[in-house]
C-alpha cells in the first residue's frame, strides 16, 4: 500500500511521526534490544545514555520528547526534577503516563521500566512506544533468566565432573560407575545429583 | 494465620524501626510475614506502593503528602500511621567550601544563622569573581533534604533557585559526587555524611537538628484505601514498629540494632558507622573532630514515632514557599490528614500526646510555625517563590 501524507497533520509531522527518544540504561545489551525494537517500529531518533554523571545536563542537551529509564537505575530520582519548574528545564515534563491509565503504569513498573514524556505529546503517540518498551524489557528479563539458568547448569556440570574424578580415583571406579553411584545416592537421599557432587567436593577438601 | 506483606525501603539509617521490626521478629510476633524489598530510588518506592506491588513502605514524608495531593505524579491517597523518626539528616560540605565558609564566619560555627550568613558572603564573592554558582545535592524534589537546605540558606539571604544550583542525587552517589567536584555540598540522611567524613572528602557542617529542633523525616506509608480495608494489619504493623523503635532507643541494644541494620541486604555499611548515627555521636571532620547531639536522630524518644499533623502542615508550607504548589485550604487539610495519630493511638492502645511544645518544628529562623496561618507565616520570610 502506498503511504500518503495526510495534509491535516502535516503541520506537526516531523515531531509527531518520530519523537526523539532517550534511553537511560546502564545495561548496554538491554538498551540495544530496546533501541533495535524502536528502530524496527520506525522510531529513528533514539539515543542511548549509559553514563549517569551530569545526567540532566546530557538530557537537556538532547532535548528529547520521551525519556525511558530502567527501574534498577537510582538516577530515576534525578529525572523527577524535570517535573519541577526551574530555569534549567526548557520544556516541562508531563505525567509519566495518563492518570487514568493505571494498567499501563502497572505493566511498565512490573516490567521494570518507566517513561517520562514531554508535555504536549499526544497520548496515542505514547502508547505504542510504551508498549514496545514493556515488551522488550520483559523479553530481556526472560533472556537474562535463561542465561542465569544456563550458567547454573554449566556450573553444576563442572561440580559433577570433579566429584566423578574424585570417586574414580578413591574407589577405583570407571566414569560410568562413579556417575551411577552419585545418581543412586541422590535418589536414595532425595537430593539433587548436584548437591551430592558438592558434598563429595566439600568432604574431599576437609579430608585433604 | 500469618499475613504476607511486602514492604519497600531505601537503605538508610532512618529505616531502622522498620528493619529491626522485621529482622528482630517483632512483625512475626504480630502474625505478619514481612518481606523487605530494598529499592534504589524514591520514585520506585512511590510507584510500587501506589500500584500495590508494596503493601507498605519506608517513604519520604513529603512524598506521602505529594502523592496524596497528586503533585508531580499520579494522585494516590497515602496515610502514615507511624513516623519512622525525627531528624537524622546532616549537611556536608567539601573541604574547599568548608574552608571558604570558615573564612567568612562571624560567631558560633554550629549556629545555622552564622553559617547561612557566611555562605551568603561566599556566594557573593564567587559571583563577583565570576566563579560558577555552588551546587548542592539533595535526594528528591519532594524531600525534607530539599526543604531543609532551602530553609537554611534562605535565612542567610541565599536564594536557592537563583544564587546556587540545587540538584537531585541518589544517596549512594552523593559521596562520589562530592569527591569528584560535581557538588560542593549535600544534605542527606545517615550513613552518607559519615561515609564522606571517613573518606576525608567532607565536613559535616550541620546536623538538621541545628536547623529544625524536630523535623519529621520518613514515615511508614500505606495506601489510604488499603489501610481502610486492613485496619487490623495496620495496627499490628504499628505495634511491631513501636516495639522496634523502643528497642533501638535502649542504649544497651544499640550494638545489636546496628548489626541488624548493617547487614549486606539491609543498609550494607559498617555497623560501627550506623551506631554512631543511633548514638548521635558523629565524626564531623576528617581530622577526627567529634560532635554529639541527643537530637541527631530520634526514633522513639519524645513521642517521635507518633505522627504529628502539624509537621505535615509545615512540609506543605515548604511546598508552597518554593512554588511546588499553590496555597489552598483544602490541600492543607489533605496534607495534614496524611499523618494519622489516631491510627497510631488505636494500635498502641495508649492515648499518645503530641510533644505539647508551642513550636513543635522549632526552626532557627522566622516566627513559630502556625498551621492555621500559613500565608502569614510564609509572608515573614523574605525569600520564597510563591504568590499569596
Amino acid at each position: 500500500m502506498l503511504w500518503m501524507p495526510c495534509p491535516v497533520y502535516e503541520w506537526s509531522m516531523s515531531a509527531e511521526s518520530s519523537p526523539k527518544i532517550v534511553i537511560v540504561d546502564e545495561s548496554p545489551i538491554r538498551a540495544a534490544i530496546l533501541q533495535e525494537g524502536l528502530r524496527e517500529a520506525g522510531f529513528t531518533g533514539v539515543v542511548h545514555i549509559s553514563e549517569m554523571q551530569s545526567l540532566l545536563a546530557r538530557i537537556y542537551a538532547l532535548d528529547p520528547d520521551i525519556i525511558v529509564i530502567d527501574l534498577e537505575n537510582p538516577s530515576r530520582d534525578v529525572l523527577e526534577q524535570m517535573f519541577q519548574v526551574s530555569r534549567a528545564v526548557r520544556r516541562p515534563i508531563a505525567m509519566f503516563v495518563d492518570q487514568s491509565d493505571a494498567a499501563s503504569i502497572q505493566a511498565s513498573v512490573e516490567a521494570g521500566v518507566s517513561a517520562y514524556i514531554v508535555d504536549g505529546l499526544k497520548k496515542e503517540r505514547i502508547k505504542p512506544i510504551l508498549d514496545l518498551c514493556v515488551s522488550r524489557f520483559n523479553a530481556f528479563a526472560k533472556l537474562q533468566d535463561e542465561l542465569d539458568r544456563t550458567k547454573h547448569a554449566l556450573e553444576e556440570r563442572k561440580v559433577i565432573d570433579r566429584a566423578k574424578g574424585i570417586l574414580m580415583k578413591l574407589k577405583g571406579l570407571t566414569e560410568d560407575e562413579a556417575y551411577v553411584l552419585m545418581r543412586s545416592t541422590a535418589m536414595r537421599e532425595k537430593k539433587k545429583i548436584g548437591e551430592i557432587a558438592q558434598s563429595i567436593l566439600t568432604a574431599s577438601e576437609l579430608l585433604k | 494465620m500469618t499475613t504476607p506483606l511486602r514492604i519497600g525501603f531505601i537503605p538508610l539509617c532512618d529505616a531502622a524501626a522498620l528493619i529491626v521490626a522485621v529482622d528482630k521478629g517483632f512483625t512475626a510476633a504480630e502474625g505478619l510475614d514481612v518481606t523487605l524489598v530494598r529499592e534504589v530510588s524514591w520514585s520506585n518506592v512511590r510507584d510500587k506502593l501506589n500500584i500495590g506491588l508494596f503493601d507498605a513502605a519506608h517513604l519520604l514524608a513529603p512524598v506521602a503528602i505529594a502523592s496524596s495531593l497528586g503533585l508531580g505524579h499520579v494522585k494516590v491517597p497515602i496515610v502514615a500511621p507511624f513516623n519512622l523518626g525525627l531528624n537524622g539528616n546532616a549537611i556536608t560540605v567539601s573541604p574547599a567550601l568548608h574552608a571558604a565558609i570558615m573564612e567568612e564566619i562571624e560567631g558560633d560555627r554550629f549556629d545555622p544563622m552564622v553559617t547561612a550568613l557566611a555562605l551568603s558572603r561566599v556566594v557573593a564573592k564567587r559571583r563577583k569573581s565570576g566563579a560558577e554558582p555552588l551546587t548542592f545535592g539533595m535526594t528528591f524534589p519532594f524531600s525534607t533534604h530539599n526543604y531543609q537546605l532551602r530553609f537554611w540558606m534562605a535565612a542567610g539571604g541565599v536564594d536557592p533557585d537563583e544564587d546556587v544550583h540545587l540538584v537531585v542525587l541518589p544517596p549512594p552517589y552523593m559521596v562520589d559526587s562530592l569527591a569528584n567536584g560535581h557538588v560542593d555540598a549535600f544534605c542527606v540522611g545517615a550513613p552518607w555524611n559519615s561515609v564522606a567524613v571517613d573518606l576525608g572528602i567532607g565536613h559535616i557542617l550541620h546536623f538538621v537538628a541545628d536547623i529544625l529542633v524536630s523535623a519529621v523525616e520518613k514515615v511508614l506509608a500505606v495506601r489510604q484505601n488499603w489501610s481502610e480495608k486492613n485496619p487490623d494489619v495496620v495496627a499490628a504493623l504499628v505495634r511491631a514498629h513501636i516495639r522496634a523503635a523502643e528497642f533501638i532507643e535502649e542504649p544497651q541494644n544499640r550494638p545489636e540494632a546496628a548489626r541488624i541494620l548493617g547487614a549486606p541486604e539491609r543498609i550494607g555499611v559498617d555497623a560501627e558507622v550506623i551506631q554512631r548515627t543511633l548514638d548521635g555521636r558523629l565524626k564531623i571532620a576528617p581530622d577526627g573532630t567529634m560532635r554529639e547531639s541527643s537530637r541527631y536522630l530520634l526514633v522513639a524518644r519524645e513521642n517521635a514515632a507518633r505522627p504529628d499533623p502539624v509537621q505535615a502542615a509545615w512540609l506543605y508550607a515548604q511546598m508552597v514557599r518554593w512554588g511546588q504548589t499553590a496555597l489552598r485550604p483544602d490541600a492543607l487539610k489533605t496534607a495534614m490528614g496524611v499523618f494519622r495519630p489516631d491510627l497510631y493511638d488505636a494500635a498502641s492502645g495508649r492515648l499518645g500526646q503530641s510533644t505539647g511544645a508551642s513550636n513543635p518544628i522549632g526552626a532557627f529562623a522566622g516566627p513559630a510555625f502556625d498551621p492555621n496561618d500559613i500565608q502569614g507565616h510564609l509572608a515573614a520570610f523574605k525569600i520564597g517563590h510563591w504568590k499569596p
